[in-house]
């Protein structure tokens, strides 16, 4: 029986059970107050955005400097939704409704984009969420720069950690199947890749697609925690954090997304105090992990437990 | 599989770090009636965008509480000032807002000093029923809006609708103009509620608004727009904005040749303005304020001195916005029934005849003060002439 | 007409600058295919570097700008050698990334020492401060100041490219990095080279820009930065007169959307002027559009 619950694809709803659990007793013993709590709202946000975007420049070699604009069209949207229907089914329909329009106008902009080579790529994904930003600045629907205020909260815990979860289990799926595979494979060598068959635009589409979807959740995410929206928030600086986070992670492994975006809350809460200190850092971090050790911590490895498994693979042998 | 054990086992030793993170578990510190001393959050822009404002903000601030604690502090018991810095930014500024009600047990918050700011810390504020003032927060729905009376939030300064008034009612009968040009900074609300008031007082007593342009925060180049509007006939410009960008217009319009009168708010009041612009270009400009160091107040004479003692320098508006926010606080933490959030937050609200540095005033139903407005004008960079209007 | 022609004058200035600017990005392009994103931080360091030396140490406009642009080249070498000289053979990604790393560190470093608030020039005396009315137009020294000092800059860099064995050395390089390496021109000395005469022309810029707008800050050298790329981008990369023409374009484009336009979308516009070039031209308005090798 104990052998069974570690099968593929059951373990990690177990886990992710676990860790909710964990965090709602949390909450539920007032342990996790509200600073901590949105400390830990901003991290699972940023989780979300490294994992998407890592989607894309990590694992389909698409180098995008947008992500921030994609963040703001799933935030706008939902804000604008939750706002006029101010229930949970409303806040759910606006976090859907915002990512699936994040993913429209991502398919809008990818499909002539993505034809473009590396940087030449990051420059126009960057053109284009300056682009976006200025036509949020300059709607009337979406009170211009003054932004949006009062956007009601319906973030918790239950449903951050189900959009993290979700997000992170769901994009995974995707890169192990035959698709993400395909997207991989791109990364490597995109000649080779359609010599054998493989649909490169198709593929670089579908993936700038979905990291879109999921920056979109994230933005409405967003929206619905900090009460707030303004085009500023989406500048490219945060699509720059984003990178960060990837970069230092490591390009190409999810974990490696998670692990980095923790180890810099940790430090943007250390470095609370100085601003201008933290952005040095994570410059600083960036050439030097390009440096010394461009695939950044984990490289394209997940973090492992073998250990663990090991243990259970003996376990079993004992036991039968 | 490998890899979502390892995520989630990450997560949930980052949960219990954090959580580890807080020596002092919801339970705020001791506060209320028994505690030793008065905690005042302070959230404002101490670095960032807007620092200048958040600094002298608690420049005022600081020198209320030296003189309220070295005069034996309020019934006996000193003001502690919890002191935070928003980095000019909003879900920092709430964030912060968070930690200082549910960690650090205020028992009320000043700052932060831009409208948009202060309005993202008051869902935090109603939530915990600890009130929230701003001595510099302009916009017009910062205390009311669409959705009612935001109970726990307050401002000692009038609001930008009763600023664009006041400029329009000033351009129509001090500088008789007819024809006005508005340049405005269309990145901030500021600046699109200046300019929203101001052209609708003064068409509806005769002027027209021949052009409207705009402009975002943090530009430079203006001369295309201003060679644009020097082809219209005009009297007077009105530049709803900040020092940074309005030095510069100022600057490049009399390089051109418009020498018409220039107008604007208290987002002029800054040294910088004279630096960008230079005192040449500083002649026939205008702005309403919230106080004047040329005002002849005793009371006025006296904070000034202080004012002077202590950091070497002339007080502008924002220190003396964030000095009358302070005593305003701490006259309502003396009246209040008991130290908690709610009685401090009906006292704020009963406030009656306060005298400030920046006038007296009374709150009103809509938690706004009811006060004057200055309109100081400049002559080669320097303030020159007041008059006080409204009440 | 008068309007007209004092826009065009506008977009002179502006242009100046965004050419200025573009020439350090095209060059450096063309020579290592790296879009350096530091450039703009070494555009920045300049007007700093200029404002310093005007307010603490009082000295004259041509000065001033000389210890820029000496500094500025000192800089940019630099930086070629710490950061992107280990990489020059890692993926093109890992390059680019340092690159903005290089200048979020300059950007941000500069904001730890010097703060964020914006820093205004000293007033310019005699010629600097003086304007002039030709017919309806109204023309300031420093316009004029901009234009000179631009033309000047550029026809040196064009003799420097063209003529001196250096400049070829740069030419061959971005042509056939290993057949100019065959050929026995030293890379390494040819690469600092153009960092060199770029991150010069860039300090310029930075002086040019705090006379006349005399205003600047840490992070005035993002935007400007961008478009200046996308001027480069425009006239087709690596090339410099494209550089030249691309820059002059996007001054146009500024002042014309916000003079006869809405201001509100200036920047938008360039935007999507960089996208369209980069979608229907990859090559730019002067590139010649080669097939690329398998």
């Amino acid at each position: 029986m104990m052998n069974r619950l570690f099968e593929k694809g059951r373990m990690k709803y177990i886990f992710a059970l676990l860790v909710f659990a964990i965090g709602q007793l949390l909450v539920v013993t007032g342990y996790l107050n509200d600073y901590l709590f949105s400390t830990l709202t901003t991290l699972c946000i940023n989780i979300i955005l490294a994992v998407s975007l890592n989607l894309i420049t990590g694992f389909t070699g698409q180098f995008s400097l947008g992500h921030a604009g994609f963040m703001s069209i799933g935030g706008y949207v939902c804000a604008l939704i939750s706002m006029r229907i101010p229930t949970v089914p409303g806040f759910l329909l606006g976090v859907l409704t915002g990512a699936l329009a994040a993913a429209f106008v991502g398919f809008i902009v990818g499909l002539p984009t993505l034809r473009l080579k590396g940087d030449y790529l990051a420059i126009a994904t960057l053109g284009m969420a300056e682009i976006i930003r200025i036509i949020f600045l300059n709607l009337k629907i979406t009170n211009g720069a003054a932004g949006l205020n009062g956007i009601p909260q319906f973030v918790d815990w239950m449903w951050l950690s189900l959009f993290t979860f979700s997000s992170i289990i769901l994009i995974s799926n995707f890169i192990r199947s035959a698709h993400g595979r395909a997207c991989v494979s791109i990364r490597e060598d995109e000649i080779a890749a359609e010599s054998i068959g493989i649909h490169a635009t198709k593929y670089k589409v579908t993936a700038f697609v979905i990291g879109a979807f999921f920056a979109g959740i994230a933005g409405g995410l967003y929206a619905s925690y900090f009460y707030f929206l303004r085009p500023t928030l989406f500048g490219f600086s945060r699509s720059i954090d984003i990178l960060v986070i990837v970069v230092l992670g490591g390009i190409g492994s999810l974990s490696g997304s998670v692990i980095a975006a923790i180890l810099l809350a940790l430090i943007s809460t250390y470095l609370q105090a100085f601003p201008e200190l933290r952005m040095v850092f994570y410059a600083v971090a960036l050439v030097v992990i390009m440096i010394v050790r461009p695939q950044g911590l984990m490289g394209s490895k997940e973090l492992s437990l073998d250990l663990l498994k090991g243990f259970g693979r003996k376990r079993q042998r004992g036991g039968s | 599989m490998k890899k979502y054990l390892s995520v989630l086992l990450v997560l949930v030793l980052m949960t219990a770090a954090l959580a580890g993170c807080s020596n002092a578990p919801s339970q705020p510190a001791a506060s209320g009636d028994d505690a030793e001393e008065i905690k005042i959050g302070i959230n404002y822009e101490l670095s960032g965008g807007v620092a200048t404002y958040g600094q002298a903000n608690l420049e005022g601030i600081e020198l209320a509480v030296e003189q309220i604690n070295a005069a034996g502090g309020i019934n006996g018991k000193k003001i502690t000032l919890v002191t935070y810095d928003n980095k000019s930014d909003h879900a920092e500024a709430t964030t912060l807002a968070n930690r200082m009600m549910t960690q650090d047990g205020v028992l009320a918050a000043i700052g932060p000093a831009t409208s948009g700011a202060f309005k993202a810390t008051i869902p935090v504020a109603e939530k915990n029923q600890i009130p929230v003032v701003s001595g510099s927060a302009t916009a017009d729905d910062v205390t009311v809006d669409a959705q009612g009376l935001k109970e726990y939030a307050f401002r000692i300064c009038f609001s930008d609708s009763y600023q664009g008034t006041a400029m329009a009612d000033f351009a129509l009968n001090t500088l008789n103009a007819k024809k006005a040009v508005i340049i405005m900074d269309s990145s901030s609300d500021y600046g699109k509620g200046l300019a929203k008031n101001f052209k609708e007082q003064f068409e509806k007593n005769g002027g027209t608004v021949v052009a409207e342009e705009a402009y975002v925060a943090k530009d430079t180049e203006f001369n295309a727009i201003l060679t644009k509007v020097k082809g219209a006939e005009f009297d007077v410009i009105f530049i709803p904005g900040y020092y940074e960008e309005a030095g510069l217009i100022i600057k490049q319009a009399r390089a051109q040749g418009i020498d018409a009168p220039v107008l604007g708010a208290d987002g002029f009041d800054s040294p910088v303005l004279l630096e960008l612009a230079g005192a040449e270009a500083l002649n026939d400009v205008y702005f309403s304020n919230h106080y004047s160091s040329l005002d002849q107040d005793p009371l006025v004479l006296k904070f000034i001195e202080d004012f002077k003692a202590k950091y070497d320098k002339e007080p502008d508006a924002f220190n003396a916005l964030g000095y009358d926010a302070m005593n305003f606080v701490a006259d309502a933490v003396a009246r209040a029934e008991k130290l908690d959030g709610t009685s401090i937050k009906d006292a704020l609200a009963s406030t009656e005849n306060f005298a400030g540095v920046t006038g007296s005033f009374s709150i009103d139903e809509n938690h706004n003060p009811v006060k004057s407005i200055v309109v100081i004008g400049l002559k080669n960079g320097v303030q020159d002439t007041i008059s006080r209007t409204g009440e | 007409m008068g309007q007209f022609l004092q826009q065009i004058f506008n977009s002179i200035s502006i242009g100046s600058i965004y050419a200025l600017i573009a020439l350090g990005y095209t060059m450096v392009y063309g020579i290592i295919r790296l879009i350096n994103f530091a450039h703009a931080s070494v555009y920045m360091l300049g007007a700093y570097i200029g404002y310093f030396a005007m307010t603490y140490f009082g000295l004259g406009f041509v000065p001033s700008i000389l210890l820029a642009m000496l500094i500025c080249m000192i800089v940019g070498v630099l930086i070629e050698k710490i950061a992107y000289k280990p990489l020059r053979n890692a993926a093109r990604i890992a390059v680019l990334i340092t690159a903005i790393g290089v200048s979020m560190f300059i950007e941000y470093g500069m904001m730890f020492l010097v703060k964020a608030n914006v820093r205004s020039y000293p007033p310019m005396s005699g010629f600097l401060a003086k304007s002039f009315s030709v017919g309806a137009m109204t023309i300031t020294a420093q316009q004029i100041l901009i234009l000179a000092v631009t033309i000047i800059l550029m026809v040196v860099l064009q003799i420097v490219v063209k003529t001196t064995r250096t400049g070829k050395a740069m030419r061959a390089v971005s042509q056939d990095r290993e057949a100019a390496e065959l050929m026995g021109i030293d890379v390494n000395s040819t690469i600092s080279f153009t960092f060199a005469i770029g991150s010069a022309l860039a300090g310029a810029a930075g002086v040019l820009v705090g006379v006349y707008y005399n205003s600047i800050n840490p992070l005035m050298g993002m935007l400007p930065g961008l478009k200046a790329f996308v001027a480069a981008v425009f006239g087709g990369i690596g090339l410099i007169p494209g550089a030249v023409l691309g820059g002059y374009f996007i001054g146009a484009v500024e002042v014309f959307v916000a003079g006869y336009g809405n201001s509100m979308y200036r920047d938008a516009v360039v935007f999507a002027i960089l996208i369209l070039v980069l979608i229907l031209k990859p090559a730019g308005l002067l590139g010649k559009s080669g097939r690329e090798k398998v």
